[in-house]
This record gives C-alpha cells, structure tokens and sequence, in this order.
C-alpha cells in the first residue's frame, strides 16, 4: 500500500546512514524549505484555479478554458505575468515596511504548515500543544495586514486594515472557542492524539450536536479570519477598491493572494484534522468490512479529500452571499458567534465529563 | 430580546443562508444550465438576427446592378455624415443627361447603425448587413466605397 | 464647497478634524459608470458626499438642436442606454404631439409591449449590480441570463440590443418579428420560473435585508423636495408613476398597479423594482395576444416641420420621469431641446440619504438609486 510514511522513513535511514547527525539536520531542513515552497507554490496555483471553476460554474459560466488542456495553465500563466509585472512602491509609503508586509503575511502562513499532519505519519513538527501553536501563530497574519495597510500611504489601505483588525482579533475568539471544544472532547493539544482519539469515528459525528455547532462555528470564524466573501470587509472592492493591498501589484501582490489560498488551505486543513479526523478513514462503529474497505485508501488521500471538501464549503459560501457591514460583522461575532460558542463549549465540557461521546 | 426571539432570529437566519446556498448549489452540480456562447469558436453555427445592424451595405445582383439613383436622401437622413455620395451624370442612348451615382463613400468609423439611411432610400438600393467583426488595424480601412467597381444602375429603377 | 486644490493636497491621511476625504470614482469598483464621489469620512462614518459630474457630457441638447426631427432621436438612446426605448418613446411622441401625428394602434401597443420588456431588462441589471455592490457576485449573472433573452427578442424586431432607435415619429420603425410573440412569451415564462431564485438567493438573504433595511432613509417630504421620481420616490411612498398619472400610448387601456412601498429605505426602494418587474410582466401578458392588426407606422412627410411652439413629453423609464422639452421656431431643426433626466435629480438625493451611515451602506444606497451615469450627464 502507498505510504508517505514509507517514504520519509527511508530518507531518514538513508541519510542517517550515510551523514553524521548535524549533517541529517541540515539535509532534512533543505529537504522541508523545498517541499514547502513546492507546496505552497503547488496550492496556489491548484487553489486559484479551483476558485475559479467553482465560481464559473456556480455563476453558469465555463470559466479559463483558453490556456492549456480545460484551462489548466491559467493560473500558471497569471503567475508568470505576476512575476514579470514591476512592483511599484508608492512615493510617501513607509518602504521598509510595505515591503516587508506581505512576506510577513506569507511567514506566518508556512509556519502554521509545521503541525499539520497531511498523511499517517508525514508531519513536519510533532508539537505537543499543536492546537495552542495554531491559535497562536494564525493570529500574527493581523500584523502582515495592518502593517501593509499603514505602510500604503493610502486612505483605502488604511481603512481596509483597520476593519481586518477589529475582524481578526474579534473572530479569533469563537474560532479557538470550536477548537476549544475538541480539544476538551480528544483531552489533547497535540495533532497526533487528536487524529488518533477518532479512530473509531468523526468528532462531528461521535460529539452529537455541540460538536455540529462547534463545526459550525469554527467554519464562520475562519471565513472571517481569513478575510473571504462574506467577510472580506478588508478588501471589499465595492468600497475599498482593494482594501489593505490597493497599492500593491507584481509579485508583492501576488504574495498576499498567494497567502490568502494558503491560509484557506491552512484553517481548512485544520478543520479537517479536528472535526473530520484528519487523515484517519471513515470508520463506522462494528462495520468491520466497510472499515477495513476504507483503510484501503490512502491516509494522504483522506486528508486531501476533507481539506478540499471544506475548501469547497468555503469558496460555495463566498459565491453566494453578500458582504456584511463592517458593524454588523462585530455584532455576528459578539451577539451570537461567541455567546452560542461559549454555551456551547460548557455543553462539550458537560458531554465530555459524562462520558456521552461515543 | 427574549431568548425564544434570539433563536428564532439564528434559526431564520441559517434557514435563509442555506436556501441560497441550495441554488448555487444546484448550479454547481448542473452543468448543463451554463450559458456561455464560446464565441470565436462558435463562428460558423453563430446565428444572427435578420434585422441585425452590422453596417450598410449595398446589394449588386449577378450582372453587378445596383438599385441607386444617388438622389442623396441617405446622406441627408444620417446623423452623423456617414454617407459622402458623389454622382456624375451620365449621357442616356436618346442623348439626355441623367445624373447617376458615381461613388458611394461610406465611413463606417462613424456610423451608429441607427438605420435612417436605408429607411430614406426609396429604391432600397443600401441595406443593413450582419457583419460585426469591423476591428482592422488602420482607420482608413473603415472609410468603404459601397458600388462595386463597373457596377451600373438597374434598369428601370427611377 | 470641495475646491481643486483639495484633490490636489490630499495624500495627507487625515483633513481636518480628523476627517478623512477619499475619491471613489471615476475609476473605482464600485461606481457604476464614471461617477466621482468625493466622500468626507469620519472613521467609516459618512459625513459629507459630492458628486462630481462631467465626466461624459456629450452635449447631447446642444447637439440635437443641428440634428432634424427624425434624427435625433437616436441619440437620446445613449443617454440611459439602458432604457433607450423609452427615450426614444419621449422623444417619438413629443415630435408627434407637435405634428399632430395620429400613431396606428398597432404600433402603441408594440411600443408599450417594448418598453415594458426595456423596462424588465433595466430593473434585471439593476439587481445584478445592486447585488454586486453589496459583494454578491452571482446574481448578477442569472439576471443577465434573463435580460439576454430580452437582448434577443429586441435583436429580432428592432435589429439592435442596446441603442435600438425602433421608435420613429408615426409609429415604430419595422413591424414585430414574426417570433416575437413567441419568444415574448418564452420569457415570461422563464421569467416567472427563475424569479424565485433572486427571492432564494437575495431578497430573503438575511444578511441582503440587513445591509438594505432601515439604510439610506428618503422621506415622502425629502423625496419632494429633491425632485426624485420613479422607483426611488415610489419606495418613500410617493405616487409619480407618470404612466398612471398621464398616461401615453396605450397605458390608460392596460390593467396594472402603481407599485408603492412605504418603508423610505434602501430596502423599499429595492422591493420597488423587483415588484414593478410583475408589474410589466402583468402588462406584457395582457397586450402579447392583443396586438391589433394594421399598419405599424403612420405616413408621415419626408421631412418633419413642427409648428412654432413649445413641446413637452414625459414618459416613465426605469428610473423615473424622462421629459423632452422641445421649442420648435418652424424648421427642419429643433431651436432648444431640454431633456429632464430622472438619474439626475435622484443623484441629488444621496447626500441627504448616506450622510451619518457606513461607506459600506453608501454603496449599498447608490445602488439602490439605479444610476446611468449618461443619463446625469448627459
């Protein structure tokens, strides 16, 4: 049976074998810098070009269709035009720190890519507070904004980061509240324990409602966090032109919109994991054949299949609603999301501690 | 707000969100109500109204006649100056002069389609054509002589 | 009031007081068409909004008066391109009122028949951008799935799809095509099936009726006083609809209702539109099967030489009162012409509306107004 597991396992004898311990060290970081950058340039274009044959065909159109077999290479050709495009600096901006923002925005996305585990056994960094790390670092994408924001000299900039902000902050609240719940469900920080505790079943599923709830919640919250439609105050082109990244173009651009698909794949990646059991296979209670059916597939595919199924949920949200304003974004958060999620939290506590979970 | 108010506003809420969702959903998953003409490609089966307006044409039959007097109504009805008609006169078999069209100058840079001239023509010798495809690279090449070279007047058209 | 020198100076980030002065349009997502809106912003609250207009003044009056009668009416279908029948209709009778021009049958009721589709076809892209302002981006495209089969049965009869000058002084230009009463009544009926989604999609959205309801309040009083008309005064509750109130061609014959809504805000102003959009469907099925047989358009001379005189015509496009002042000094030209844009006056009308409310509730009150901007501008 393919496994990635298999694969790395190799590598690391092969090279333990032939290299002295610092030596692996250095072979595999290099080994992680490139499949990273690989990933993430991989994502980006696959990502778009989903967003874009979603969007087509929710909106009765045929989407790109021109370049390469059904339209497979647009994105590959946009990239090409991004890189070749000149990156302008406006004359006031701040330019250390306009340059310096959308890297900022795109560190931030590859260091959430550490603890996520993609297949049984392939993860970057193990870490025992997994969760903690997550919640912790997908907050310092504010930071990338705001500064891109300030450093445009540009009122519709400024405007755009200021909402994402207020947006962040607020709607990271609910969304560690959802993880929150799991966490008390599996009693582990850590990826691993986590996919593990549902081995015998979905937390969405073994959770009974509060867990849908908590789905529910976490999958608004990261739709808010991630600055998409209907939340995408922070760039909302019918009234900030382009809000936070109105003055960026070529590749500098590129890099914002690249870490907008990377941070969906992150959060959805992570949904994934907690609620739908990462790359664990659907396994139903004492059905022992149709279980041991399902371990047939591989764990990477698993993975990728729930991600992008959440990808899905994600891009079929932004397609269909309208923009929310800016006061009615806080009022979603702190009138229902957090009080329901709170409610909600001391129900998973409660199911928790009884036992009730499956 | 009671709490009985509160749920029922998230219930109705959701209820409304999905329902929209269920109907870009449904198109999501029937391909079949796209609508999109691929329309360079489709050329050869486009269907063009009959009446479309592409641009003013003049029709010459088999023995390349045409139907115009060069009485100038078009020029006069068009808006815009699209139509520049030159006649010269002719000398008829019984040795009268009759004036006759020499060029018909039509500049489709500035034509709006608005269809007056061939409304204006009481020989109906220019007509409305369903070509839309006028893109070229030199303006000059918009600035169109309609009467064939060595065409003539139909016979009996007065 | 805003000065040049304003526009020049400010990259400073903040005005006076704090207050943030920022330009949306010409070039910008949101306006539709090249208005300027110079917006004085306090946080994200609107304080001051002025139109800056200009940006395609064609002179169409000043033109019209070296054009003849006939001629030109197919200019009044670039003012709004997007009820150019109707226009053209204004224009039509106008001249006719001056010749005492007695119109066929047929052709009122092949008028009427094409400006209730404009009118359909109008209000169809009004919901698509209206929704695209809020950041709903697929509406827009099942809207303009019906209004394309508008397009067609206007390409059939009139040989055009957006600037159809069909209507010519004596009646229309050609007579209906003979699909025309098929594909009418194709539409309706597609029409009637596909509404449902923008109400699933849209109009019972509960985050689309936040974002509408209880934004860019216009009182009946303000309504008034700011000269708006058609579906913008009718959502303050203001009766104008000029095909009740004087009516023209055959509207006095057909069975519809004045669409009014009294809430005053964005929300009344939409629930307008989409209500109006029955209405004509209302009309269109009453007149489809009844086009009286005859001529479709009266003998007129070849060149039309109104009486010395002073001529006015108002007809209701899809954004309101549209009025053709023609003075006439007995030439093949007209002396004046002053067309009365609805667009106009009800542009007037969104600073009153928008002040004190969010950016995001002034693109949502712009959109509500349905403006062309070459219809402002002229």
């Amino acid at each position: 049976m393919f496994s990635l597991e298999h694969i790395t396992n190799e590598v690391q004898n092969w090279l333990s074998s032939n290299f002295s311990s610092g030596w692996v060290l250095v072979w595999e970081c290099l080994i992680v810098i490139v499949l990273t950058t690989g990933l993430f340039a991989v994502l980006g274009l696959v990502l778009v070009l989903m967003e874009r044959k979603v969007a087509a065909q929710i909106q009765i159109r045929l989407g790109p269709n021109r370049v390469g077999p059904r339209g497979m290479l647009q994105t590959v050709a946009d990239t090409l035009k991004l890189v070749m495009k000149e990156g302008l600096t406006p004359d006031l901006a701040d330019k250390f720190l306009f340059n310096l923002a959308p890297f900022l925005v795109m560190m931030v996305a590859m260091l959430l890519l550490a603890p996520i585990a993609f297949a049984r056994g392939f993860q970057l960094w193990d870490i025992n507070i997994g969760v903690l790390y997550i919640s912790a670092v997908s907050s310092l994408s504010v930071i990338g904004i705001l500064m891109a924001g300030w450093a445009s000299n540009n009122k519709y900039s400024l405007l755009g980061a200021m909402r994402s902000g207020a947006q962040i902050v607020s709607y990271e609240l609910s969304a560690g509240m959802a993880v929150l719940s799991i966490v008390v469900l599996s009693g582990s920080l850590q990826i691993t324990e986590i996919i593990q505790s549902q081995q015998n079943g979905w937390w969405l599923f073994k959770g009974h409602i509060p867990a849908v709830i908590a789905f529910v919640v976490f999958i608004i919250a990261v739709t808010a966090e991630t600055n998409r439609a209907p939340f995408d105050l922070a760039e909302a082109e019918s009234e900030l032109t382009a809000g936070f990244h109105t003055e960026y173009s070529g590749m500098k651009f590129a890099l914002f919109f690249l870490a907008e698909y990377i941070n969906i794949f992150i959060v959805c990646a992570i949904g994934a994991t907690l609620f739908l059991g990462g790359w664990m296979p659907l396994h139903i209670g004492s059905w022992g054949g149709f279980n041991h059916l399902m371990d047939y597939i591989p764990s990477s595919i698993w993975f990728l299949g729930k991600t992008f199924l959440l990808i899905f949920l994600i891009m079929w949200f932004r397609w269909t609603f309208p923009r929310l304003r800016v006061d009615q974004l806080l009022a979603l958060e702190w009138k229902y999301l957090l009080p329901i999620s709170m409610l909600n939290l001391l129900l998973v506590t409660l199911i928790a501690i009884l036992g009730w979970h499956f | 707000m009671s709490v009985k108010e509160y749920i029922q506003n998230v219930y109705n809420g959701v209820t409304s969100l999905l329902k929209g969702m269920r109907k870009t959903g449904y198109y999501f998953f029937h391909p079949k109500e796209i609508i999109t003409q691929q329309y360079p490609d489709n050329r050869s089966t486009l269907q063009l109204a009959e009446r479309f307006r592409g641009e003013v044409v003049m029709p010459h039959d088999a023995s390349n006649e045409h139907a115009c007097t060069g009485c100038t109504a078009c020029e006069l009805a068009c808006p815009n100056g699209t139509i520049k008609i030159i006649t010269r006169f002719d000398t008829t078999p019984e040795g009268k002069k009759k004036k006759a069209l020499d060029t018909f100058i039509y500049h489709l840079e500035l034509c709006t389609m608005c269809n007056l001239c061939v409304e204006a023509c009481p020989t109906d010798a220019i007509k409305m054509a369903q070509n839309f495809e006028h893109s070229v690279f030199d303006r000059s090449k918009l600035t169109k002589k309609l009467n064939q070279p060595g065409s003539k007047i139909r016979e009996g058209v007065e | 009031m805003y000065t040049e020198t304003a526009i020049i100076s400010d990259n400073t980030l903040a005005g006076p007081e704090g207050e943030l002065v920022i330009n949306v349009g010409p070039q910008h997502p949101a306006t539709h068409g090249v208005l300027h809106l110079v917006i004085t912003l306090q946080g994200e609250t609107v304080k001051k909004i002025e139109p800056h207009l200009g940006y395609i003044h064609r002179s169409i009056e000043k033109m019209c008066e070296s054009l003849s009668y006939r001629q030109f009416i197919y200019v009044t279908s670039r003012m709004d391109y997007l009820s150019s029948h109707i226009n053209n209709l204004g224009c039509a009778i106008c001249v006719e009122k001056s010749m005492q021009i007695e119109v066929p049958q047929r052709a009122k009721v092949i008028r009427v028949l094409m400006s209730e589709l404009t009118r359909i076809a109008s209000h169809e892209l009004w919901l698509g951008a209206m929704a695209m302002d809020l950041g709903a981006f697929t509406p827009f495209f099942y809207a303009f799935r019906e209004r394309e089969m508008i397009n067609e049965i206007m390409e059939d009869s009139c040989g055009a799809r957006l600037t159809m000058n069909y209507m010519v002084p004596g009646g229309v230009m050609y007579d209906i095509h003979p699909q025309f009463r098929e594909k009418t009544k194709a539409f309706v009926k597609q029409f009637k099936q596909k509404v449902v989604e923008y109400d699933d999609l849209v109009t019972n959205n509960i985050i689309f009726q936040n974002r509408m309801k209880g934004v860019g309040i216009l009182s009946k009083e303000d309504a008034i006083s700011f000269g708006c008309t058609g579906p913008v005064a009718r959502g303050s509750g203001l009766s104008c609809d000029t095909r009740k109130i004087f009516p023209y061609e055959v509207y006095a014959d057909v069975d519809f209702d004045e669409v009014l809504e009294t809430g005053c805000d964005s929300f009344a102003r939409y629930m307008v539109r989409v209500r109006e959009m029955h209405q004509s469907i209302r009309i269109i099925e009453q007149l489809i099967d009844n086009i009286p047989e005859g001529d479709f358009q009266a003998k007129t001379k070849a060149v039309l030489k109104p009486p010395k005189g002073e001529f006015y015509q108002r007809v209701e496009t899809a954004r309101g009162e549209f009025g053709v002042y023609i003075v006439s000094e007995g030439g093949t030209t007209p002396y004046r012409i002053k067309f009365r844009s609805p667009g106009f006056s009800n542009l007037s009308a969104l600073d009153h509306m928008a002040r004190g409310s969010k950016i995001g509730d002034l693109m949502a009150t712009m959109g509500t107004l349905d403006l062309v901007i070459p219809d402002i501008d002229r």
